[in-house]
């Protein structure tokens, strides 16, 4: 994949001398394999190097790389069989959340994720990853049937916040994303959630309370886009760098502030230059937290995951040592 | 928070005095209905739950003018007003200012602690657990202390088989405590889901505005659901619909008529009826487990 980021510069100039020597292939001198070999390396470190040290918003560019894997790319990569499950048996097939049977290892797992679409007719069909009423409750549907299957709940989160049009309104929306809340709340089966790339607002949260909340390196999640977010702080959307640094929505920040589980590493570069690593990592993380959950019973399962989401926040108290937050 | 565009209403007599008297509107003040336009006297309007009386029109509420206006006399009992929002972002916008300063302005001006209040009292003789949301505390919106507050609340039922009233009033998700706010909608609504699983009924009562991630969480998952009339009522604030999506929308978009309309909410009710309607509510599924003699 092309470096095309503002800030990968050096390293779209480091391909450029790789791709011109590799062109050459067999003619090369020993001394400009050398070279090649040494170039390597040093794109890879570059690419580290400056990955390590991503603003927040070089992070929001990376998380929306229109060359990002999506759901549909690790369902490919992760799973050696899967049957995609359509409609919510109420009203349509929300395109912009697919779900279905996956064979992992193994074993048959729920896997749910959004999918914003690839090119452009993908994307208008699929409303950019923005779902809708029937979305969240195809959702549902699906993972009232991984409990009853005994099922662990696998969701991919990407997606910038729920659709905001009329229909979405008519539909009831706000109603289907409170129903998802509270449906994972009791689920009694595991549940993984893995941000691959936007965590957009309550349309993310809507498949994400889980008893693991993990996030890909260069991902977001965040309570409003930091356009959204700074329109309403700033009346102003174009101040959006500021609200995505001021809000903490960068996987490292959020895993210091103990929001989140895990961070699972992306290879060289981001996710969107190899997606077998990118994808191996994903699988390799799914397989790890569902066999630990596994290992619980049911109620104490539930017990966790309720006490999970109970102890976020950070408050004091009016009276003395008002001074000392509770976390 | 999905949307501020409504025009606060005229604030008058929040001078930061005592708590009880914040909330009395001066008597000889005359207040312009944002309806129809007609001068009304503060004292009348005050004398008819803030309803004009020429159209209708309901006006916002404070907290505890809800509290007074539905609960049996000195009933009511609060608990976890100690909770003060921390600021677990360290927030400061250049054009709000830091987090921490808003958070003092907002408790001077409301004489509030927080954008909820939460207490034990009685409509009608019946005790239950009552939150009750303020949009004057940064528009109502839900941060870390909201949300432990009306889950406290949630708890409290819960333990003392309790019904339950919520009283929305917020623009949503508070900002600046990001997704430690977000995650305030996952914790309400976990806690409503063991509130169900033990029986207890739970009345929403959605007033305005109810947007975004509060009406997207708690405020819909009441097992009655209840709107004043005219409230704005909706996950997007039509004016950011209309923007972001280049919609022209019908005129009663995101209002109690369209949600009710949408079968998302069971009824609408006048201020004036709220009370007895939530008593009737309340004795109904007192009831509900009673045999037949």
């Amino acid at each position: 994949m092309p470096y095309d980021l503002e800030f990968e510069r050096p390293l779209a100039d480091l391909d450029k001398r790789i791709q011109a020597l590799q062109r050459r292939g067999d003619r090369l001198r020993p001394d400009e394999r050398t070279q090649l070999d040494g170039l390597r390396i040093q794109l890879d470190q570059r690419a580290r190097e400056i990955y390590r040290n991503l603003t927040p918003t070089q992070r929001v560019q990376v998380a929306r790389h229109k060359n990002r894997p999506y759901t549909a790319d690790y369902i490919n990569l992760v799973s050696d069989d899967f049957f995609e499950l359509h409609g919510d048996r109420r009203y349509a097939d929300d395109h912009a959340i697919m779900g279905g049977l996956a064979s992992i290892d193994g074993k048959t797992i729920m896997l749910i994720g959004n999918q914003k679409g690839r090119d452009t007719k993908d994307r208008l069909e699929r409303n950019f990853g923005m779902a809708h009423a029937e979305g969240y409750r195809k959702a549902q549907r699906l993972m009232r049937q991984a409990e009853q299957f005994q099922m662990p709940v696998v969701t991919l989160i990407d997606i910038s916040g729920a659709s905001l049009d009329l229909e979405a309104e008519q539909r009831g929306i706000a109603q289907a994303i409170a129903e998802s809340l509270f449906v994972m709340a009791g689920l009694r089966t595991p549940i993984v959630s893995i941000v691959i790339g936007e965590g957009g607002s309550g349309g993310a949260l809507s498949t994400s309370v889980a008893d693991r909340i993990l996030m890909l390196e260069n991902t977001i999640y965040t309570v409003a886009s930091p356009e959204a977010a700074a329109s309403i702080l700033w009346r102003d959307s174009s101040h959006a760098h500021k609200a995505a640094a001021a809000m903490k929505i960068t996987a490292q920040e959020l895993l210091k502030l103990k929001l989140i589980e895990e961070i699972i590493p992306e290879p060289a570069g981001g996710a969107h230059q190899d997606y077998a690593a990118a994808a191996a990592a994903v699988k390799s993380a799914i397989i790890r937290h569902i066999s630990e959950l596994e290992q619980l019973a049911t109620e104490q399962l539930l017990e966790q995951r309720y006490q999970r989401f109970r102890a976020i926040g950070v408050y004091k108290r009016e009276t003395v040592g008002a001074s000392s937050p509770t976390t | 928070m999905r949307d501020e565009s409504k025009p606060a209403l005229p604030v008058v007599g929040h001078n930061g005095a005592h708590p009880d008297a914040v909330h009395t509107l001066p008597t000889n003040l005359a207040v312009k209905c944002p309806n129809c336009r007609e001068l009304l006297v503060g004292k009348d309007l005050e004398r008819n739950q803030k309803v004009c009386p020429r159209c209708g029109y309901h006006f916002r509420m404070d907290a505890h003018e809800r509290i007074d206006m539905l609960l049996d006399r000195d009933s009511f009992e609060e608990f976890a007003n100690d909770l003060l929002s921390a600021d677990p972002l360290g927030f400061v916008s250049d054009a709000k200012g830091p987090y921490i300063a808003e958070l003092e302005s907002k408790r001077r001006a409301t004489g509030l602690n927080e954008s909820v209040v939460v207490g034990k009292g009685e409509i009608e003789r019946m005790p239950l657990i009552i939150v009750v949301m303020d949009f004057r505390f940064i528009g109502g919106s839900m941060g870390s202390v909201a949300g432990e507050k009306i889950t406290l609340g949630i708890e409290r039922a819960t333990k003392d088989r309790l019904p339950l009233l919520i009283i929305s009033a917020s623009g949503g998700a508070r900002m600046q405590e990001g997704l430690f706010a977000l995650m305030q909608m996952a914790k309400t609504s976990a806690a409503l889901r063991r509130l169900a699983d033990a029986g207890v009924p739970f009345i929403s009562l959605l007033t305005d505005p109810t947007t975004g991630g509060v009406f997207a969480s708690f405020s819909m998952l009441g097992d009655v659901i209840l709107a004043e009339p005219g409230a704005v009522i909706g996950f997007t604030g039509p004016r950011v619909i209309e923007q972001a999506m280049h919609q022209k929308l019908p005129k009663d978009t995101n209002t109690s008529e369209f949600v009710l309309q949408r079968g998302m909410i069971d009824t609408i009710v006048h201020r004036r009826d709220l009370r007895p309607t939530i008593g009737r509510i309340l004795r109904l599924y007192g009831a509900a487990s009673k045999r037949f003699v």
